[in-house]
């Protein structure tokens, strides 16, 4: 599911920031697990980046990071934004690996409480 | 205001002959065993003080009067009590207080503690509480009793909820009018002028009685205005003396009871129904939109009618049950933008409904608004509110304009409404409004298939998601005539998403004002009247909520309320932690959290409450914490049994946030 809301999408094609290539280097899945704690993220998509009522999906199956990047940095949105004064490029690129290490939600059509 | 008759020449004055307050000039002789503690110093009288009272003065509010004068003739609070008893009160939850000591006594011992039972609780805004979920199943008002001052203080803010949730409490407050005789020290801290003042602005109506006659009509009166649509919490104050004091006749007549006759709820305008049926029968994709619409199951039946004769999807603000969600044309609130005649029914914001604030600091931290709706869009309202709106406490939200405003009841405008839509729809317009229906059957389809892999995710985690929570509880009572009577704390909505909700008593909506708190009284309050209907009560009962009044839970087993309650711990008051998330972001700076999860001041960990503990040191069976979803399921089937016995049960989960 992309969790960049079309106008917003549009918006940094348009600025060309999901064109700038970002120097973001493959982060570590373990840390980005414990950053993405320490920096509230769970609290809107919670602790296994599934979403709800308060955020969006974020896993399994995140977006590409630089798409991540350009989003979280830029976001006018509901989601307020993290400068990389309080979140730096490191720690979102770890909080992308934790997210993109998470595997694969079942399939509800296999889960009997949810075909009652 | 004072009485007819102030003189204290038999009575009531010498009824509190016990009473005495260090210093004070007073012709009556204190009991022997207090008089030494009372003797007043040598010299002359001191003036009153305004230091806090003595130990005297303390000891006349907590200890038993020791010689206490028969009074003659009827209590004035036996006639109150038969006052109540004509009506259909059937509990007064409360917490005891001595300015309504006469009424309480008339009420366990002349009215035999029935109709109304006094129902023992720990706190004033528990018993509002009680009263509030009860009314949502019931559809019957309760009475609470509290003290004037303190008492109603406390109960303030459950009153508040229930005014914003059009829900009827009779609230009395029991009060000493009289400044020159009711007895000093703690009983006048617990007198006002104005007791109901500090609710005026969030009651439908408040009375202060000064005569026998006056209390007839005034709680005959106050149950009338609380059951006219839009239902409201309403206000007597309860003097001590006219409590206390033996009936009189009321100019040469003994007083009276009148006779209670509910009044018919207000109906929209004949002519505005008939322009709002124009409307929507010309409408290419009407839009019915309901919030507390259906006061009663037959609510339900009525806007069924209403959407299948439009074919109109029917977005449920869950207010009440309005409208079953296994029905093809119930929409999600993402549908409002695709309605060119939107009828909404007893929205509590028609601001919020067809426009959208996002809180993202933009246009100087205020943030940005926008149309959620497509321009040319016409608006048909109707809602009872408008006909009861105060000033003060702005739960009439912002101002929008309404094409067909009507001031009247939803539920009671339905009716004329369909009849006049039948008239308006042509034959030509059959056809289009039938395939109107074929693609709400497939967007429902597809809405529904979403929503099942949403809930998918996260499924095995643990703390438990919201989603698993909810359907492994739904699964335990599935066989059951179960009722949910409280969601509170935001569990991503997934019953209203999931669960089979098609009964009226199935959901009850929330708080109204978003007091936390209301979760857990309101939940006994609804068991209460599940238990006398036999049916079987669930409450998902969020942590926070909780932890504001929990001796509600003592008074769940005292008098034997079955309760399934599951616990959505996610030990924070979350929806805080989110708002000072945000606010750090905002401002560009790291969000300090003090050593917990969320930032300071958000979280209730760090000790982690052992809730199973605390409901369990009250009499519940209780078990936890749970944060394996594995073993939700068989805790549940425990759980279950407890209940069908009789007994509450709780059970704390350790849970996603959302």
């Amino acid at each position: 599911m992309n969790v960049i809301p079309s106008a917003a999408r549009n918006l940094l094609f348009a600025t060309g920031v999901l064109f700038v290539p970002l120097a973001l280097a493959a982060g570590s899945a373990e840390k980005g697990k414990t950053v993405y704690v320490k920096h509230g993220c769970w609290q809107c998509h919670g602790y296994m980046g599934q979403g709800g009522i308060a955020g969006k999906k974020l896993a399994p199956e995140p977006m590409p990071l630089e798409a991540m990047s350009a989003f979280v940095r830029n976001t006018n949105g509901a989601m307020p934004p993290y400068q990389e004064a309080i979140l730096s490029d490191a720690d979102l690129a770890d909080i992308h690996a934790w997210l993109q290490s998470l595997p694969k939600a079942r399939d509800y059509k296999q889960i009997p409480l949810l075909n009652p | 205001m004072t009485r007819k008759d102030s003189a204290p020449k038999a009575g009531r004055r010498k009824f509190l002959t016990g009473f005495v307050a260090a210093g004070a000039a007073t012709a009556v002789t204190p009991p022997a065993a207090l008089a030494a503690e009372a003797a007043p110093p040598a010299g002359p009288p001191r003036a009153p003080s305004a230091l806090p009272p003595s130990a005297l003065v303390a000891a006349a509010e907590t200890q038993t009067p020791r010689e206490l004068a028969r009074v003659p003739g009827i209590p004035g609070s036996d006639f109150m009590v038969d006052v109540i008893k004509t009506l259909d009160i059937r509990y007064c939850p409360s917490n005891c207080a001595s300015s309504y000591r006469a009424i309480h006594e008339s009420l366990i011992n002349y009215g035999g503690n029935r109709m109304p039972e006094f129902l023992s609780c720990t706190h004033e805004e528990s018993a509002v509480g009680m009263a509030h979920g009860y009314f949502k199943v019931a559809g019957k008002p309760l009475m609470t009793l509290c003290h004037g001052t303190v008492g109603l203080q406390h109960a303030s803010m459950g009153i508040y909820n229930a005014w914003c949730d059009r829900v009827p409490v009779i609230v009395v407050g029991g009060n000493d009018m009289d400044a020159a005789h009711r007895p000093p020290g703690v009983p006048t801290f617990h007198s006002a002028q104005d007791i109901n003042a500090l609710v005026r602005d969030f009651t439908k109506w408040d009375d202060t009685p000064v005569s026998l006659q006056h209390f007839a009509q005034s709680f005959v009166r106050a149950y009338k205005i609380a059951m006219t649509p839009p239902y409201g919490p309403v206000m007597i104050s309860l003097d001590a003396g006219l409590q206390q004091e033996p009936m009189k006749e009321h100019g040469g007549e003994k007083p009276y009871i009148p006779r209670y006759v509910p009044t018919a709820p207000p109906q929209g305008d004949s002519g505005a129904v008939k322009e709002a049926a124009r409307l929507l029968a010309a409408a290419h994709s009407p839009l019915i939109i309901a919030d507390r619409a259906a006061r009663t199951p037959n609510g339900v039946a009525l806007l069924v009618q209403l959407a299948e004769l439009l074919q109109a999807r029917v977005i449920d603000q869950q207010g009440r049950m309005n409208f079953p969600r296994t029905h093809y044309l119930i929409a999600p609130p993402s549908a409002v933008g695709s309605g060119d005649v939107i009828l909404g029914l007893e929205l509590s914001d028609f601001w919020g409904t067809v426009n959208s604030h996002t809180d993202n600091g933009a246009n100087g931290g205020i943030g940005a608004d926008a149309s959620r709706i497509k321009p040319g869009t016409r608006l048909i309202g109707i809602s009872s509110v408008e006909l009861n709106t105060k000033a003060n406490y702005q739960d009439f939200q912002r101002f929008q304009v309404v094409d067909v405003p009507m001031a009247g009841d939803a539920e009671a405008t339905l009716p004329a409404l369909i009849e006049a839509v039948k008239s308006a729809i042509s034959n030509q317009q059959k056809a289009a409004i039938a395939k109107r229906g074929e693609a709400a059957r497939k967007a429902h389809a597809d809405n529904k298939a979403r929503t099942r892999a949403a809930a998918a995710l996260a499924w095995d985690a643990s703390p438990v998601s919201t989603a698993r929570l909810c359907m492994e509880t739904y699964a335990a009572v599935k066989d059951l005539d179960w009722s949910l009577v409280a969601s509170e704390g935001n569990v991503s909505n997934w019953p209203n998403r999931l669960w089979p909700i098609e009964k009226h008593h199935q959901w009850l909506g929330r708080s109204g004002g978003y007091g936390v708190g209301y979760g857990a009284p309101a939940s006994v309050g609804a068991a209460l009247a599940n238990r006398d209907l036999g049916r079987f009560s669930v409450a998902i009962q969020s942590d926070g909520d909780l932890m504001y009044a929990p001796g509600v839970l003592w008074t769940a087993v005292k008098h034997r309320i079955p309760l399934l309650s599951v616990m959505h711990n996610n030990r924070a008051w979350h929806q805080e932690t989110m708002h000072v998330q945000r606010l750090s972001n905002f401002r560009n700076r790291v969000a300090n959290l003090g050593g917990d999860l969320g930032p300071v001041g958000t979280s209730i960990m760090n000790p982690d409450i052992e809730y199973h503990k605390l409901a369990e040191s009250m009499g519940w069976w209780a078990k936890g914490p749970i944060k394996d979803p594995a073993q939700l399921g068989p805790a549940l089937k425990e759980a279950v049994a407890v209940v069908k016995s009789g007994q509450p049960a709780l059970l704390n989960v350790w849970t996603q946030p959302r």
